[in-house]
């Protein structure tokens, strides 16, 4: 039955973000309630669709920066030269993590100005201690027989860490970088507030305004975006995991 | 030819090897057995130089292993660890090929390796080549095991612990099939084990080490027959030592003129077989038959008695 139900489910939530994105104005009967003094029912300053395009765009480019960092930071901690640096690596990741991003927003701005750039330093800094502990995690579970025979094989360090490790690992790398990813789908709102585009432009619109039907817009398509990526990475972290034969039990 | 010369190897203040020498000859199978602790792991390990020896020196053929590259004298060395350490990411072809693919073999040349190591091993290359480790049962993953380190035809195959982690049924075909392959392939093996029965069974050489330093090289009748005091006599001086005895030599060799009643006995056999058929059959001779079928003589118990005794 979950065969059935999943796809299916996956396809509905696919279609009402496309609806909220596309063809807002479907939505008035059901948002009118929401909204006072006849305020506009649909958000009316600016293309949904460019706004979501750009809030995609925002966490892909923080996503793709914070997963670099994370990953070459958490590869150098577990090699030998570089394990003396693993807890201090591992308290700055972690304060990045404990740090508002609306602080480093704050702190941000005087230095590089308003846009996008203090949203990138926000979402990369709270976005890395998910990807830096999973490489961590995933690297320490490569079978040490298994690495014991890569090296007696012949394999130089870094065919072992590219042609066994990363790929052993990488399930649960991607494990860690589907965690940021969709913490980061959420952080982004806060970027419109330093001017930045993106979705959190309709939820401030809202909020400034006290209309609850802008809020919804903006909240239920940054959420239906969260729940449907996070999907998509689910399955291609199974897939990824079933080759690796780490799932061979579970998936048959 | 391996030579080892005084080879140490220190980890802290702890002595792991300490100062052990022997040779290897070309085309032998040489077993080091010892407790866990006792070094062997370590100086195995130190012939393809994944330890580096901290004092001594190691050649292989005449050429000291330290003037390569730790890589390169992998590379032409093979090696086998307990668990087999398959890469679970890469189907069987894959797997084998690996040391070809770090060479730079082509890829035809690989794909035939790959299929000729397969049907060595009889797994049918169609059918298993393209298969994933998991899939596969202990015995088939432990002779892709070999099979890879076999791979790039290598002169020297180090195995550590090799069929530790199998069932006593898998283990003895395992054994059989390294048999059967060092024989056809001519290679030299170094073996690493702790069971003293596996090293009489697959050994041209034994090497007993403990506590880092090796107490007797000699073949395994030696070792049986006149074990250096302490160590090694506790180690075989149990009550299996005249069925071990018994264990090394074939029927040929104590074949006597005449004929007997009962089932006939292969004159390949071993002594143990032998005794073991006597006994079962309640007898004190049986025909003994050659390859062909044809009787040669037959076998007694007496000249079996004589044969499973220390010389004193």
């Amino acid at each position: 039955m979950s065969r059935i139900i999943g796809p299916l489910a996956r396809l509905a939530t696919l279609a009402l973000l496309l609806a909220l994105i596309l063809k807002p104005d479907w939505f008035v009967p059901v948002l009118k309630p929401f909204t006072e003094n006849g305020a506009p029912v649909i958000y009316n300053q600016g293309s949904l669709l460019s706004l979501t395009l750009y809030h995609l765009g925002l966490v892909a480019i923080a996503s793709l920066i914070g997963t670099a960092l994370a990953l070459v930071m958490g590869v150098f901690v577990t090699r030998k030269v570089g394990a003396e640096f693993l807890p201090l690596s591992r308290s700055l990741v972690n304060i990045g993590q404990t740090f508002p991003p609306v602080a480093v927003l704050a702190l941000a701005v005087p230095v590089v100005g308003f846009g996008l750039k203090p949203t990138l330093i926000a979402l990369v800094l709270y976005g890395l201690l998910p990807i830096f502990e999973n490489t961590i995690t995933g690297l320490k579970e490569v079978p040490a027989n298994v690495v014991e025979a890569a090296r007696g094989m012949g394999l130089n360090p870094t065919q072992q860490l590219f042609r066994v490790e990363l790929p052993l690992a990488l399930p649960v790398i991607l494990a860690g970088i589907r965690l940021s990813v969709v913490i980061n789908m959420g952080t982004a709102t806060i970027g419109s507030t330093v001017a930045a585009k993106g979705l959190g432009e309709v939820i401030i619109a809202g909020l400034l305004t006290s209309n609850t039907s802008f809020i919804l817009q903006g909240g239920i398509i940054v959420a239906l975006l969260a729940v449907l990526i996070y999907d998509a990475l689910s399955i291609l972290e199974r897939r990824v995991a079933r080759r690796t034969g780490r799932l061979a039990e579970v998936a048959g | 030819m391996i030579e080892l010369e005084h080879v140490s190897r220190r980890f802290g203040d702890q002595l792991a090897v300490d100062d052990v020498s022997f040779s290897v000859e070309r085309g032998t199978i040489t077993v080091i057995v010892g407790t866990s602790g006792s070094g062997k792991s370590t100086t195995l390990r130190m012939i393809n130089r994944l330890i580096e020896p901290s004092a001594g020196t190691i050649r292989i053929d005449g050429k000291d292993t330290a003037s390569v590259s730790g890589e390169v004298l992998r590379r032409g060395i093979g090696y086998v660890i307990q668990g087999n350490g398959l890469f679970p990411h890469w189907t069987v072809a894959r797997n084998i090929a690996t040391v070809p693919t770090l060479l730079g073999w082509d890829s035809s040349r690989i794909a035939k390796r790959v299929d000729e190591l397969l049907t060595l091993f009889s797994m049918k290359p169609e059918e298993f080549a393209q298969k994933f480790p998991h899939q596969l049962s202990g015995g088939e993953q432990q002779r892709v095991g070999v099979a890879r380190a076999l791979a790039a035809e290598p002169g020297l195959l180090l195995m550590d612990e090799p069929f530790g982690a199998l069932d006593p049924i898998i283990r003895a075909k395992a054994q059989e099939d390294l048999l059967a392959v060092q024989q056809r392939l001519g290679i030299t093996v170094v073996l690493v084990t702790h069971d003293m029965e596996e090293a009489i069974h697959l050994g041209h050489r034994i090497a007993v080490m403990d506590g880092g330093r090796l107490l007797q090289y000699a073949p395994p009748a030696e070792i049986l027959a006149r074990p250096a005091h302490g160590f090694v006599e506790k180690l075989v001086n149990g009550v299996d030592r005249p069925f071990r005895l018994l264990s090394l030599a074939p029927v040929s060799s104590i074949v006597e003129p005449g004929t007997a009643e009962g089932p006939p006995i292969a004159a390949t056999a071993t002594l143990r077989d032998a005794l073991s058929e006597l006994l079962w059959h309640q007898r004190d001779a049986l025909p003994v038959a050659s390859a062909d079928g044809t009787l040669v003589g037959r076998v007694s118990l007496a000249a079996l008695r004589a044969h499973a005794g220390a010389a004193a």
